[in-house]
């Protein structure tokens, strides 16, 4: 397992290193440069800031000075934010992200789990219907209208719950962009959870196992569950990749300081090394939880062993 | 967080917290605490390195006082200088700094510490974006652009306590430079310790009324009152936080839900809503800023031909825009500089004071006569940045013109790309905007001057640049303002551009804070405001 392990980290590399030289030369294809604005500068002002930034040198060189820093883990100064590094960034941004993303997670999965297991138990049932008819809204309902809703509702009309603001990551404040956050996740795992219930409950080893005596609640516990996970498990892997690293829509609309919002506005600002050290950070955190999720098959199926 | 409830009861907000038995909203120890949503995150405390965004101001005014300052009314008067002197000729002003201007660390604010601040800000290496801004300082303009004989710098400490700074003419709007953030001073003694991290906080020391103490990116900036001050003792607000609030309507939530006690803007749709639901708290003001659209003056585009730009502006009706799309929010504008520019009086197009049917008529015949009909109908490029109201505003321009067989194709772009394209000249129409970096006309117009980088349209007039140029010769006011208003009317009568309204400042303010005032530059020192108490 373990040189299974480093086997695949090794591979992690290549991909990476396309990863980020497609990135690095996409970003410089875009038109617009990062200090175009409303307020032009006069061109002495804008050369002196594209030599503070080294963007006057020749674009290949840019390149072999931006990936030598990256070997040495620095990322490089934000254009943007100038008082803060890239590194600062990610750094204060990602542990309300992961705190958020997390919990939305786990929301989702507390809920959305049990959900699909009595759908597929009570197939084409009353409860099936309702399970699977709020999971196609909670689908359909994308998180930039359900978030204004929840901060009108709860924040402003009933007034229960800060309408944003992070206040430090205080339980009020974490709410409303948690339950917003794990909506569409809930959706999503019961309705898988509830798709591969039903294949595992149609195969031929719950059939020995019931043909064996066993009661349902024994069957369903101990033999369906667990290869039941497995699709959800291999959605689960990037699912979390993604939604730790932020969600630009919660963020802005609750003002909360993650990371997801750097993707969205390095983009726009044109924030060269603010783009680039967020994708490194997604690229190296999708290898992560993908590997993370192949080493878990193994321990949910015996019949995935790594180690030949 | 000052708790400020402005529909939500306080009772209905009391149990929740308990109910989650958390620490909530323990937040009433802090009872002055003003709680600003502004439009940004700043990208830097320091001088040198902002971003030259206009939620800057609200942040660096509070923590940094320039040589000059504003008060609560947006007028200009004395700040860490107490008075100063203007040689005869008006090039060489002599600042007396105040006694008592001390940094927050303690340390006393000295010339030096003004020296050093320009001294960064000209310095090429640190690309400093406002630098252009005091070109009038003698040597500012070769030390920015690097040249090896550049004249030595027009600022110098006569003595601890005396600056003196030397321009390179007569620049009577000068003063009013001086408040502007980036002529704020730097802590000396710190930046020979720290070089550019003075800014981290466990080093920072600031000169105005707050001094921060601590930043999460895109959470919020908090200050707390600066002791040192010099006067601290009138300074009623014990702290300040800044809310990065980028999303407008985010923004109007967490202030009905009493999160934030001031928003610094919303959008202009919400006007009437706002009106009916929330009368107090809606500050809605003349803002020293314009709405343009840029006409393309380079060879090759139809609306090099002045007869062109002529018909276009006739044809456009800007009570329509003013009042249907803009929801009465903001004024129609007849010229490019803003009414409220002090020593100013705005001026109008000619040809707009026509009745419309009379102006769509001139329009069709000068179109005829440049070459364009049925057969040959002019065809232009508009570009927008993409916002929802410059959308409106681009769909109602080309309805306009759409009677006089113009064809116009609209493109919108993001900012940077917008803002890249109209610099590279690809457009006929383009949007643009200004808002005053000071209260002077000069800051408008100088947008026109022929070497201008902000000159989109790329408008050319000896008779416009020479005016300009007498213009920043002539000390005596009146005189001045003949030339600058002189200037205005010449690129006008050129239809230079095409301008559309006067903006106006959009500000929440929770109706229990006492000492706001409206006011044309929309700066606002917390250091002027107070929070009554039971609000």
């Amino acid at each position: 397992m373990l040189i299974y392990t480093l086997k695949r980290l090794l591979q992690a590399i290549p991909t990476l290193l396309i990863v980020i030289t497609i990135s690095f030369f996409l970003m410089r294809v875009a038109p617009g440069g990062p200090f175009d604005g409303e307020r032009q500068l006069p061109p002495e002002i804008e050369a002196n800031l594209m030599a503070a930034y080294h963007l006057d040198e020749p674009l290949p060189m840019q390149y072999l000075r931006y990936m030598g820093n990256l070997l040495q883990g620095d990322f490089g100064p934000s254009f943007k934010y100038k008082d803060f590094s890239v590194t600062e960034l990610i750094m204060q941004g990602f542990p309300v992200s992961l705190e958020i993303g997390g919990l939305a997670i786990l929301l989702a999965l507390i809920i959305g789990l049990p959900l699909g297991i009595a759908a597929a138990i009570k197939r084409n049932s009353t409860v099936d219907y309702l399970v699977m008819g709020t999971a196609l809204t909670g689908i359909a309902v994308p998180n930039f209208v359900i978030a204004p809703i929840f901060a009108l509702v709860f924040g402003v009309l009933l007034g229960w719950l800060p309408a944003g603001g992070w206040n430090g990551g205080a339980l009020p404040n974490l709410v409303l962009p948690v339950v917003a956050l794990s909506i569409q996740q809930i959706a999503y795992i019961a309705r898988m959870m509830r798709a591969s219930m039903i294949e595992v409950l149609g195969s031929h080893f719950i059939r020995t196992a019931r043909a064996k005596g066993l009661n349902e609640g024994e069957v369903i516990w101990r033999h369906a569950i667990r290869p039941a996970l497995l699709p959800v498990m291999s959605y689960l892997g990037p699912a979390i990749a993604g939604i730790i690293t932020g969600s630009v829509v919660i963020e802005q609309i609750f003002g909360i300081p993650g990371i997801g919002r750097y993707f969205v506005q390095g983009a726009l600002n044109r924030d060269y090394t603010l783009v680039m050290g967020t994708v490194v950070f997604y690229g190296v955190l999708i290898v992560l939880m993908n590997l993370i999720v192949d080493l878990l098959y193994s321990a949910l199926d015996p019949q995935i062993r790594y180690d030949d | 967080m000052h708790e400020f409830h402005y529909r939500a009861g306080r009772r209905r907000r009391l149990w929740l917290p308990l109910l989650l038995g958390t620490l909530a909203f323990a937040n009433t120890a802090l009872a002055a605490t003003l709680s600003i949503g502004i439009q940004g995150e700043p990208a830097s405390l320091d001088t040198a390195r902002i971003g030259g965004t206009t939620w800057e101001n609200d942040v660096l005014g509070d923590l940094f006082e320039g040589l000059v300052t504003l008060d609560p009314a947006g007028e200009y008067i004395p700040g860490a200088a107490s008075r100063w002197d203007i040689s005869d000729d008006g090039t060489v002003y002599t600042f007396k700094l105040r006694d008592d201007a001390n940094w927050s660390d303690g340390e006393p604010v000295v010339a030096k510490d003004f020296v050093l601040a320009f001294q960064r800000l000209f310095d090429p290496a640190n690309g400093a974006v406002y630098a252009s801004l005091f070109y009038p300082i003698r040597g500012a303009e070769a030390h920015t652009k690097g040249e090896q004989d550049a004249p030595e710098l027009g600022v110098e400490a006569v003595d601890a306590k005396t600056l003196k700074i030397t321009l390179n003419q007569p620049t009577p709007y000068f003063p009013t430079l001086l408040a502007h953030i980036a002529a704020s001073p730097v802590p000396s003694h710190l930046i020979e310790q720290f070089g550019n991290d003075w800014t981290q906080m466990d080093h920072i020391a600031t000169n105005g009324a707050f001094a921060p103490t601590s930043w999460t990116s895109h959470d919020h900036i908090a200050a707390r009152k600066n002791p040192e001050f010099h006067d601290a003792d009138d300074v009623a607000l014990d702290g300040v936080d800044y809310y990065p609030v980028e999303d407008r309507s985010a923004g109007l939530q967490r202030f009905r839900a009493g999160g934030l006690d001031i928003v610094r803007d919303f959008s202009p749709d919400r006007y009437q809503w706002l009106q009916e639901n929330l009368p107090g708290a809606v500050h809605l003001a003349p803002q020293l800023a314009n709405y343009y659209f840029a006409l393309n003056q380079r060879d090759g585009h139809p609306t090099a031909d002045k007869r062109v730009r002529e018909a276009l502006n006739l044809a456009i009706r800007r009570d329509v825009i003013a009042d249907k799309i803009m929801g009465g929010v903001v004024s129609p504008a007849g010229g490019f500089v803003p009414g409220g520019v002090s020593h100013y009086d705005a001026q109008t197009m000619p040809g707009l004071d026509r009745t419309m049917d009379k102006r769509v008529a001139e329009a069709r015949s000068l179109l005829a006569d440049a070459g364009y009909g049925p057969d040959h109908p002019l065809e232009l490029t508009l570009r927008y940045s993409t916002t929802e109201a410059n959308k409106r505003i681009a769909v109602a321009l080309a309805a306009m013109w759409q009677p006089l067989g113009v064809e116009t194709q609209l493109i919108n772009a993001e900012g940077a790309v917008h803002y890249a394209e109209l610099a590279n000249g690809n457009f006929d129409v383009g949007r643009g905007s200004w808002v005053a970096d000071f209260d002077d006309a000069s800051n408008f117009l100088g947008i026109l001057q022929s070497d201008s980088p902000k000159n989109y349209g790329g408008y050319r007039s000896q008779a416009f640049d020479e005016l300009m140029a007498k213009a920043s010769r002539e000390t005596d006011i009146a005189a001045r303002q003949q030339l600058l208003q002189q200037a205005e009317r010449q690129a006008l009568s050129d239809y230079a551009v095409a301008p559309i309204y006067v903006d106006v400042s959009r500000n929440l303010v929770n109706p229990g804070l006492e000492g706001w005032e409206n006011n044309a530059l929309n700066r606002h020192l917390s250091r002027w405001l107070s929070l009554a108490q039971g609000n």
